[in-house]
């Protein structure tokens, strides 16, 4: 790759090999001189079998140039509730999940509702790949090449009307594909939303799949949000509706313990979460840590959207 | 007896153990950091409501030789406790002494778990025959009471730090409450035959 100025880089070049293969940065950092080198085995990659649905996805400028977070890292070390509780369970237990056949459902304060197929939302923008940070709101963070187009391309097929402040988010909660429903540890379904200018803002995601192919269950499959200058849980999965509304969305988090998640929820090291410092995180794959940007490094781009707030308040 | 002593010595090394192969096949997972802080916590309240169930099961189980594995086990929740404090210093924070006391001070959780801690120091350190002896056994009960309370602080801590799903902070609490309510229950401190002869005098 000649031009440096290039925002265009393959995720396979950000990922140096070894890191990608082969055994973690904290093993070497903790500075353990074990002779292990090739006990890790190879990391799990998608698409070695078969042609990738994105292979060769649009590079997007949004994208920024740093390591990626290796696949298997990705798609083992997950929070989703519906799946249970532990960072482990999505990945054991999502194959229950069924992503196709699987419909869409936009509706609420618009002019021209409509259910979506997933092969229609495939279809309906070019598909980009956009390489984001992910910030966790419980101190953790990873770099993860998305696949998807702007949320925008899909809601403003809608027309939404002037009525139109708010839009919520709702994943699917099926007893029978998701295990983790059968406990009441949030209140079912997993509801998410955005002020209507956070979800038509360029960087929020409408995501189809990582690492160039289709999303795997416990990412979300297949259809989700990513809004990557917020922390990890406003980026609904698995999403089966979308709502404009009027009012603010009640959100899970938010419903489940108010004081601790606000609906705004961006990532913000100055402000802590009640139990916890959000002024540094752990890159997965890193051993030390790292400082927490605002807006996760976004505040370029999405700062403006919160002139004249006070972000300690609409935290 | 040394045989037993022998066996659960070795049987209390196993979650250390479990880490250590863990780490070198590469199976702690996306956040090693996190999963090791994780475990060694759980194994630190593990051990301390196996100490505390000690003189339940004696009393009610007839099985007084249990006694004898008392300090063993009571060591090694120290032992399991200095495992995770020194994750959390070394691995976790990586001895930014400035951000630990901000944590000790700020967050309940870890104000709570710092506080139990140094508590088990003096147990541990009066922990052998010698200091025993030099404290007299009833200073000495009454200072390893301390257990109880640290118990309690261990449970707190690890309910406080979970972000939602408090079942299994729950099950600690319910354990060692149980241990804890079982030690107000009326048991025989008095020898059996001088109980009779009070009885036979109120006759």
């Amino acid at each position: 790759m000649s031009s440096h100025h290039s925002p265009i880089v393959l995720s396979s070049e950000i990922t140096p090999r070894s890191m990608f293969e082969g055994r973690r940065a904290f093993l070497r950092d903790a500075g353990f001189a074990l002779a292990l080198a090739g006990v890790g085995g190879a990391a799990l990659r998608p698409g070695d079998a078969h042609a990738k649905a994105f292979e060769g996805a649009r590079k997007s400028p949004f994208s920024v140039n740093e390591p990626a977070t290796p696949f298997k890292d990705v798609t083992t070390y997950n929070n989703f509730y519906e799946f249970g509780t532990g960072k482990d369970d999505p990945a054991e237990r999502a194959h229950t999940l069924k992503p196709r056949p699987w419909t869409l459902s936009v509706e609420g304060e618009c002019a021209k509702p409509k259910r979506w197929d997933l092969d229609e939302l495939l279809k309906l923008a070019a598909v980009e790949e956009r390489i984001y940070r992910m910030r966790c709101v419980e101190g953790w963070s990873m770099v993860i090449p998305w696949n998807g187009y702007p949320l925008a391309e899909l809601l403003k097929r809608a027309e939404p009307n002037a009525r139109a402040k708010y839009v919520e988010f709702t994943t699917l909660a099926d007893p029978a594909q998701m295990p983790g429903i059968r406990t009441a540890v949030l209140d079912w379904p997993y509801v998410e939303g955005l002020r209507i200018d956070e979800a038509m803002h360029p960087l929020t995601l409408l995501t189809l799949g990582l690492y160039g192919d289709l999303l795997p269950n416990q990412n979300g499959a297949p259809v989700r949000v990513v809004v990557p200058w917020k922390y990890g849980f406003k980026s609904a999965k698995s999403i089966v509706r979308i709502r404009f509304t009027e009012q603010e969305p009640r959100t899970a988090w938010n419903k489940a313990i108010p004081r601790e998640y606000g609906f705004y929820s961006n990532v913000n090291p100055a402000v802590d979460h009640p139990r916890w410092s959000q002024a540094r995180e752990r890159r997965i794959g890193e051993f030390g840590k790292r400082a927490t940007l605002p807006f996760n490094g976004y505040g370029e781009q999405v700062a403006g959207l919160y002139t004249g707030m006070d972000l300690r308040k609409f935290f | 007896m040394d045989f037993i002593k022998v066996a659960v010595f070795a049987a209390c090394l196993l979650p250390t153990a479990r880490l250590v192969w863990r780490f070198a096949t590469d199976g702690l997972g996306a956040n090693p950091i996190e999963y090791i802080t994780r475990a060694t916590g759980w194994w630190t309240l593990a051990f301390l409501a196996i100490t505390l169930a000690v003189t339940p099961a004696r009393r009610w189980l007839a099985m007084p030789w249990l006694l004898r594995l008392r300090r063993m086990l009571g060591l090694f929740a120290f032992f399991h406790a200095c495992q995770h404090f020194t994750t959390y210093i070394w691995l976790d924070q990586f001895f930014d002494w400035p951000g630990v006391l901000a944590d000790i001070a700020k967050r309940p959780f870890v104000t709570v778990g710092f506080a139990a801690f140094v508590l088990l120091v003096p147990l541990a350190v009066t922990s052998t025959n010698a200091m025993v002896r030099r404290l007299g056994a009833r200073r000495w009960q009454q200072l390893h009471r301390l257990v109880y309370g640290i118990g309690v602080l261990g449970v707190v801590h690890f309910w406080w730090l979970v972000k939602k799903d408090v079942t299994e902070p729950l099950i600690f609490a319910v354990v060692i409450g149980m241990l804890l309510a079982s030690r107000l229950l009326p048991h025989r401190s008095v020898p059996p035959q001088r109980q009779a002869s009070v009885g036979s005098a109120a006759d």
